[in-house]
């Protein structure tokens, strides 16, 4: 249950194309998020989704059932909110039933339901209170709670963690994964967090300016990315670029290498500067160099390292782990 | 503290003092005077007694004047001419503020702009016009058919239960209102009506105050032209003509005080129970925080 189909997807505000022309599958049951740089185009296409803009051309499909047209609560969706958009004046069990209550759901029925979504995300305590007294991650609980009792096809997110620090982000991000293979409903996600969509997605959707740069699951966008976009998008720290010489010798414009394929070369690497900037992480540590004719380059290094800022350094990578592009796009030898 | 800052304080506070005095001196005078005979009423009004209970103090003026006059029956026409109003008006203004908010409709903002331009056109403007109209509209009430509106409550209530001032207050309230709620409510099933009925309404009541005491500030007090010109049966006029009661062969300044003083209580209970439910209404939906 839950499948989602966007067919030549086309949306104008006003003048403003912000959706050229998309198509995509969403299969059912599966964690699919939307991830690009702000102002791509990710929420205008979830709220085509939820039914909230309406598409300027174009269908969409869920389950095999033609939606485009359909009011948003008669397409079987749930859509928690950035703000998260909790009733003021409701109370937390009141937020959470709301939606039963219009429905004329009996009393008990209702009771018992928004219990059960409270249970599960451990809101019984706070059933009585009002939204003002909750802390972020409450309320955040409370509006996916919201959406939980409408017992949808599918789940929209609009960067729900946005609102919550560092931590409390974290520790959303498992809970959601968690309850996702608990429910099992199809969930789509929206995020500009490229982490985010690394560790919660079984499938990630690239956007560019409205447009699908690429379509997969994390590891492959990221040890395959198709364009020089998602090259550079996704992963951290960034994929270093080159071009002119270093890429010429791999016989393309653009060359990628991610941090982690750079190493310290005792024996003068192609690549010669000096050290900008060190950061120890434990675990392994990253050198931020200043390489002549080239931007910063990132090189990831297992372990402690005995150099300090302003050292020279070489660095070299091995020609199995370089991502080539021409024009912008993948090509695979 | 140091001299400078006293001095400023004290500036402060005579200043405000005296915005103060300018507004309630009149009601003073109004209330002290309804206390005294006409004779000492115009003797002390050229000296500062005017504004004390000195002399010959008795509520003579008030028997009397309930004597002359019919009051609570001229209250009572006020009070539910106004009353209706502003309901009437709170829900149908809000209704349209709603519609300019929240739906989407060919030519919304030409029809607004149009609302918004009738705010600069005068009420005794149109008032000629619109007597020609209202003689002439049919009605079906109580007592049957009619050919006119002369002559009744709703002559003095439908044209004032829209207007562009609390049109704008609410659209202006309603636009800082979080768009996200209305969304939220449309997905969780809510009609047009139960967004504007559970969410939106619930947490207006800020505007809601403000808007029914503007209101009837605006409808009370102004109830003088029109129904001088639409109403000739006593049965159906506000407490603005009562006043005419005392300017017979010679004029009762004292019982005129005594009027005005007894038909002010109305607007001194409203505002009092409106800015209590406005202060708590603040308090309990709390949107920002
Ligand atoms: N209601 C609207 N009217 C006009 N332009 C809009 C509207 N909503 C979004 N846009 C524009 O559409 C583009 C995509 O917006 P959005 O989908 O919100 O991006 P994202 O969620 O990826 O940051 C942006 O350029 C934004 O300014
Ligand atoms: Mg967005």
């Amino acid at each position: 249950m839950g499948h989602v189909s966007l067919k030549s997807l086309n949306k104008f505000y006003g003048d403003l194309e912000v959706i050229p022309n998309l198509d995509l599958e969403i299969p059912e049951g599966s964690f699919t998020v939307l991830v690009g740089p702000s102002g791509c185009g990710k929420s205008t296409i979830l709220r085509l989704i939820a039914g909230l803009e309406e598409v300027t051309k174009g269908e969409i499909l869920i389950d095999g059932n033609d939606v485009t047209y359909l009011e948003p609560s008669q397409r079987k969706i749930a859509m928690v909110f950035q703000s998260y958009a909790l009733y003021p004046h409701m109370t937390v069990a009141e937020n959470i039933g709301f939606g039963l209550t219009l429905a004329k759901l009996p009393k008990n029925d209702i009771r018992k339901r928004v219990l059960e979504a409270a249970k599960i995300l451990q809101l019984e305590d706070l059933l009585e209170r009002k939204p003002k007294a909750l802390s972020g991650g409450q309320r955040q609980r409370v509006a996916i709670g919201r959406a939980i009792t409408r017992n949808p096809k599918v789940f929209l997110f609009d960067e729900p963690l946005s609102n919550l620090d560092a931590s409390l982000r974290g520790q959303m991000r498992v809970e959601l994964t968690e309850l996702h293979s608990q429910i099992k409903a199809t969930m789509i996600y929206v995020t500009h967090d490229q982490v985010e969509a690394m560790t919660m997605a079984d499938q990630i959707v690239v956007l560019n300016e409205g447009n699908i740069e690429q379509v997969g699951n994390p590891m492959e966008l990221y040890e395959f990315p198709q364009t020089l976009f998602v090259a550079r998008f996704i992963g951290s720290p960034k994929m270093n670029i080159f071009q002119g010489k270093v890429a010429a010798k791999y016989q393309c414009q653009t060359l990628g290498v991610r941090p982690e394929h750079m190493e310290i070369s005792h024996d003068g690497g192609i690549l010669k500067g000096s050290i900008r900037h060190i950061e120890k992480l434990g675990a392994d540590t990253l050198i931020y160099s200043q390489i002549s004719g080239y931007d910063t380059v990132t090189a990831r290094i297992i372990g402690k390292l005995e150099m300090n800022i302003g050292d020279p350094i070489n660095l070299k990578f091995s020609d199995n782990h370089v991502h080539r592009f021409n024009d912008g796009i993948r090509i695979d030898s | 503290m140091p001299v400078h800052k006293m001095v400023g304080l004290a500036l402060r506070y005579l200043l405000l003092i005296w915005i103060a005095m300018i507004f309630i001196f009149p009601i003073l005078f109004m209330v002290v005077s309804s206390l005294k005979p006409d004779l000492q009423l115009l003797m002390d009004s050229s000296s500062l007694r005017a504004f004390l209970p000195v002399g010959d103090i008795s509520f003579n003026n008030y028997t009397s004047a309930f004597d002359r006059a019919p009051i609570f029956f001229f209250i009572f026409n006020s009070v539910m001419i106004t009353g209706i109003t502003i309901v009437c008006s709170l829900f149908l203004c809000s209704l349209s503020a709603f519609s300019f908010v929240f739906l989407t409709w060919k030519g919304k903002g030409v029809v607004f702009a149009i609302i918004l331009a009738t705010f600069i056109v005068p009420f005794e403007t149109i008032a000629i016009p619109l007597l020609l109209i209202v003689n002439n509209l049919p009605w079906i009430g109580l007592e049957g058919f009619k050919t006119s509106w002369i002559n009744s409550y709703h002559v003095q209530i439908i044209p004032f239960i829209a207007d562009a001032l609390t049109i704008f207050l609410f659209v202006q309230y309603f636009r800082d209102l979080p768009k996200d709620l209305v969304e939220a409510s449309r997905i969780d099933g809510a009609t047009w009506f139960q967004v504007y009925r559970r969410v939106i309404i619930p947490l207006s009541g800020p505007i809601v105050a403000t808007a029914a005491i503007l209101k009837f500030l605006m409808m009370y007090n102004n109830q003088l032209l029109w129904p001088i010109m639409v109403v000739q049966e006593e049965t159906y006029r506000p407490v603005m003509l009562g006043l005419q009661y005392f300017f017979q062969l010679n004029t009762q300044w004292g019982e005129i005080m005594a009027y005005l003083t007894i038909i002010t209580i109305p607007v001194l209970l409203f505002y009092l129970v409106l800015q209590k439910a406005f202060i708590a209404s603040i308090a309990s939906t709390g949107i920002k925080g």
